[in-house]
């Protein structure tokens, strides 16, 4: 194992923190600054572009989480990742998600955790599920789990070998910022394992082979332009390190789990609720990530996008569970919203696949 | 009034209210300022830093809040924005001490 030492070295769950606990997430979200009238709930605010209630679109994405297990502890993570979670998907719950992909019209597979590699039964899977012809299909790595181990130092090769599109953080082109975030010596490793991914041909120019770097912001702030960033990015990277990637994705952080309770430890809550709906664009909502996605759980129950799966909001329809999907029935049910809806529609938009908007 | 201060966070939000008592300036410095933080043949990263390290000299806080946030929204570090504060501040200081020159001048010429 590198030297990554963390700065919170333990989950929500682990420390038995107020907000391991998703009802009180949604009730900070729902009093407070929205609940006194002083900011429109996101319901509202979507209510006055008569987009309420939120309605899926075609499917396009399966999002599967293969667990929360984490060689990381980073300051704002969403899932509460981390080495101490043990939520796993099982190979049971995997040969249900095989079948849905088999028979589903999505195009894109995206398997993100926690770290995915973590879960025993990844590789199977990721063999399996090449098999399926899915157009791309994504890994969201956290980088360092390729130097973490021994194990695991062949990812680049098993990567290229799938063909497997790979997604990774990478909050910042300098040391300080990005082990700020993400743990102390977490940026020396995802340097090495960048070039380890560009020597296998991932990112490079002209490559098929896709690495594309996700950007979010470390603190309470919104990302700046898309655009610019991944400029300063790609000019940095390469001069510094001799790094090559295709895109950056920026995304907005969203008011739940560690990145909330950052956010109310620092008393930049409600500031930063106040710079999310400032930035509302109605023009985002109708390609929010929850509109054209199903995201699945380690333990196989559906979910309008991985935000509302850690708020533990199951989609608004009888099917629940992967074990039981039928996207006509799915594709019927309304999307369900909370405050933290407003960090997907600030700006120029925030998914998985970064903005949204041109 | 319930705010004791000079100086109040929440006015920044307020700047844009500037035009309701006089559309036609306000609109028309909006525009300008919208257009001078344009891209241009100076980046948009750098324009921020200038106005963080003017900020700074014209001790304006709101600008101050504004451009610290601007910076970290374009993933300016701390270090290239505090080199940046200290432009402004070497210039500042520059200005008031060049004005020396001024004092020498007078008092060469008035001494014996």
């Amino acid at each position: 194992m590198p030297n990554i030492k963390k700065k919170k070295q333990q989950s929500l769950h682990k420390r038995d923190s107020e907000f391991a606990i998703a009802n009180k997430q949604l009730e900070k979200l729902s009093n407070g600054i929205f609940a006194n009238g002083e900011l429109p709930t996101f319901s509202e605010k979507i209510k006055e572009t008569d987009q309420f209630p939120l309605r899926p679109s075609k499917l396009e994405i399966l999002q599967i989480n293969v667990g929360y297990m984490c060689n990381q502890v980073c300051e704002h993570c969403h899932v509460d990742a981390g080495p101490d979670r043990k939520e796993i998907m099982t190979r049971e719950t995997m040969l249900q998600c095989l079948e849905v992909i088999k028979n589903t019209g999505a195009h894109t597979l995206d398997l993100t955790g926690g770290a995915p590699e973590m879960n025993p039964d990844f590789r199977w899977f990721v063999e399996e599920a090449s098999k399926a012809g899915i157009q791309d299909f994504i890994v969201r790595s956290n980088l360092t789990i390729i130097r973490a181990n021994k194990k695991y130092h062949d990812l680049p090769e098993f990567f290229k070998k799938h063909d497997v599109h790979v997604v990774s953080s990478m909050p910042h082109w300098t040391r300080g910022k990005t082990d700020k975030q993400r743990g102390e010596g977490v940026f020396d490793q995802s340097i090495k394992a960048l070039q380890e991914l560009n020597a296998v041909g991932y990112g490079m120019p002209n490559s098929n082979l896709r690495l594309d770097l996700v950007y979010n912001p470390s603190g309470a702030f919104l990302p700046g332009d898309q655009t610019s960033m991944e400029k300063d990015f790609k000019k940095a990277l390469l001069e510094d390190f001799g790094i090559y990637f295709h895109n950056l994705f920026a995304i907005t952080n969203l008011p739940i789990s560690r990145f909330l309770d950052y956010l109310i430890a620092s008393e930049n809550y409600e500031d930063y609720m106040y710079s999310l709906v400032e930035a509302y664009n109605p023009a985002a909502v109708k390609n929010v990530m929850c509109r054209n996605t199903i995201s699945i759980s380690w333990d196989g129950y559906l979910y309008d996008c991985d935000f509302n799966q850690m708020l533990e909001l199951k989609v608004a329809s009888q099917i629940q569970h992967i074990s039981e999907y039928n996207e006509d029935i799915l594709n019927n049910r309304k999307i369900i919203v909370s405050q933290h809806c407003y960090g997907c529609t600030a700006g120029a938009g925030s998914s998985c696949q970064g903005v949204v908007t041109n | 009034m319930a705010n004791n201060n000079y100086y109040d966070p929440a006015d920044l939000k307020k700047f844009g209210k500037i035009s309701e008592w006089s559309k036609e300036l306000g609109d028309k410095f909006f525009e300008y300022y919208g257009k001078v933080f344009e891209e241009g043949a100076l980046t948009a990263r750098e324009k921020s830093l200038i106005a963080l390290a003017v900020a700074h000299t014209e001790m304006c806080p709101y600008c101050i809040d504004a451009y610290s946030q601007d910076g970290l929204q374009r993933g300016i570090t701390k270090e290239e924005m505090m080199e940046a504060v200290h432009v402004g501040a070497a210039i500042k200081s520059g200005a008031t001490l060049v004005h020396g020159v001024m004092m020498m001048n007078k008092v060469n010429k008035l001494e014996m």
